[in-house]
């Protein structure tokens, strides 16, 4: 088991490693979402409301998110190291779970910008925000790295994530937007802690396949 | 020992009985819907197609599942055959219900009607499946990667509908429900007749898609071992 953790351990450090030393992924992702949040502005009327606002910053989190999780495996796939991890005498999940975790530090600290940005430009973020915004990253990043894996494998590549991503986006969609417009969000946060827990446990299980033979 | 050499032509003329007598049944037997009218006699079209669009998903899924733990021969094949036919269920389900709500609410799309919303849901996610398949060569790679989305899509169908049901306290509270009154004895053995010739036609389709597939591959194998 302490080798099952050092290897992911190892494999999101050199994801982070990497973007620290190339910025390739989050600047991109920081400017997307600030456009984005200011693109809003203008596709808001007057008179919309607080509501309309937040329903938007979901849109932004989930279309910010594609775009890092689009190249979560270009490098691999450039340097073809995708078939030495594989080879590795190491569990195949350890190559989705560090991945899914070294996306969430990118989300993360996409959102640690864009979330204060949306509070100054729209209005106030709650904690119920917050809170559903950690529990859809969770969802997002699991699912999303997994859906990324077999995306590279096409011949459609970059193209096939979002199709493949949005649908299984819309539950995400429901329980954040819940939890950040309606009175008791505690229905809504438990909905996308049980999401989190199904998909990250179907995909843990069945990452082998997408990568093995 | 006929049925069994002759399982696809059974199973062909089981559906075309089944669905003869679901249509004379519902034309001319079950009394009409005294709140809805005529226009409510869909519903012995849609719901069947709904239930069996599931069953296709679930058959395929299990299939996916076989193909992945068992490395059953062939699974893949009928797990794809089975979320075709699922595909094409679920886009009649789209249509009947579509022409449900036109005929009792004046609309074609009704964003209130739970198991429409999770239709396109379905939909637009086996969609995805297609696409999917049909960008990867042919081979034990397409096989892995369609048994697995496949799987995903039973998770999603369950937690698609948990989150339609809570979308509606924030979207807009319910304003019409599909399940009116209590079925009476006659409309109930109605539905499940058709619900029967829904599946038979699901069983027969099934066993002609995967007839002419298995011909196919056969085909190509033997023009390559001639080429």
């Amino acid at each position: 088991m302490s080798g099952y953790l050092s290897d992911v351990a190892a494999l999101a450090r050199k994801d982070l490693l990497l973007e620290l030393r190339g910025r390739d992924t989050l600047p991109a992702m920081l400017l997307f979402v600030a456009s984005a949040l200011v693109i809003f502005h203008f596709a808001l009327p007057s008179g919309t409301g607080e509501l309309a606002g937040l329903g938007l910053l979901w849109v932004a989190i989930v279309f910010t998110a594609l775009l890092g999780l689009s190249r979560a495996f270009v490098a691999e796939r450039e340097q073809g190291v995708l078939d030495g991890l594989v080879l590795a005498p190491s569990d195949r999940s350890a190559i989705w779970l560090g991945k899914a975790i070294a996306a969430f530090a990118f989300l993360a600290l996409a959102e640690v910008v864009a979330l204060p940005l949306f509070a100054l430009f729209f209005s106030s973020v709650d904690g119920a925000t917050v809170a559903g915004v950690v529990l859809a990253d969770v969802g997002i990043c699991a699912v999303g790295v997994f859906l990324a894996a077999m995306s590279i494998a096409t011949r459609a590549r970059e193209l096939l994530l979002p199709v493949l991503f949005l649908p299984l986006a819309i539950p995400l969609i429901v329980g954040g937007v819940g939890a950040s417009v309606t009175e008791n969000p505690g229905r809504y946060l438990g909905f996308l802690a049980l999401y989190d827990l199904l998909f990250a446990t179907i995909c843990w299980a069945s990452f082998e396949y997408v990568v093995a033979e | 020992m006929w049925l069994r050499n002759n399982a696809l032509a059974a199973s062909a003329a089981l559906a075309a009985v089944l669905l003869a007598s679901a249509i004379a049944l519902i034309a001319f037997y079950v009394p009409v819907d005294a709140d809805q009218g005529l226009s409510q006699k869909i519903f012995y079209f849609h719901v069947p197609i709904a239930l069996t669009a599931y069953a296709c998903f679930g058959w395929g899924a299990w299939k996916a599942l076989r193909h992945l733990w068992k490395r059953q021969e062939g699974a893949d094949l009928e797990s794809y055959v089975a979320i075709h036919l699922g595909v094409i269920f679920g886009a009649m389900t789209l249509l009947t219900g579509s022409i449900w709500a036109r005929a009792s609410w004046g609309v074609w799309w009704a964003w209130s009607s739970k198991q429409l919303v999770l239709f396109l849901v379905l939909f637009l996610f086996y969609c995805a499946y297609f696409m999917l398949r049909f960008s990867v060569e042919p081979g034990p790679r397409r096989a892995n990667l369609s048994a697995v989305y496949a799987l995903f899509g039973v998770v999603l169908i369950p937690i698609s509908f948990l989150a339609i049901r809570l979308a509606e306290d924030f979207i807009h509270p319910t304003v019409f429900t599909s399940n009116g009154p209590q079925m009476s004895g006659s409309m109930f053995f109605t539905f499940c007749v058709s619900w029967a010739a829904m599946l038979a036609t699901f069983g027969a389709l099934y066993r002609l898609e995967l007839a002419g597939k298995r011909i196919d591959a056969r085909m190509r194998e033997l023009r390559e071992l001639l080429a």
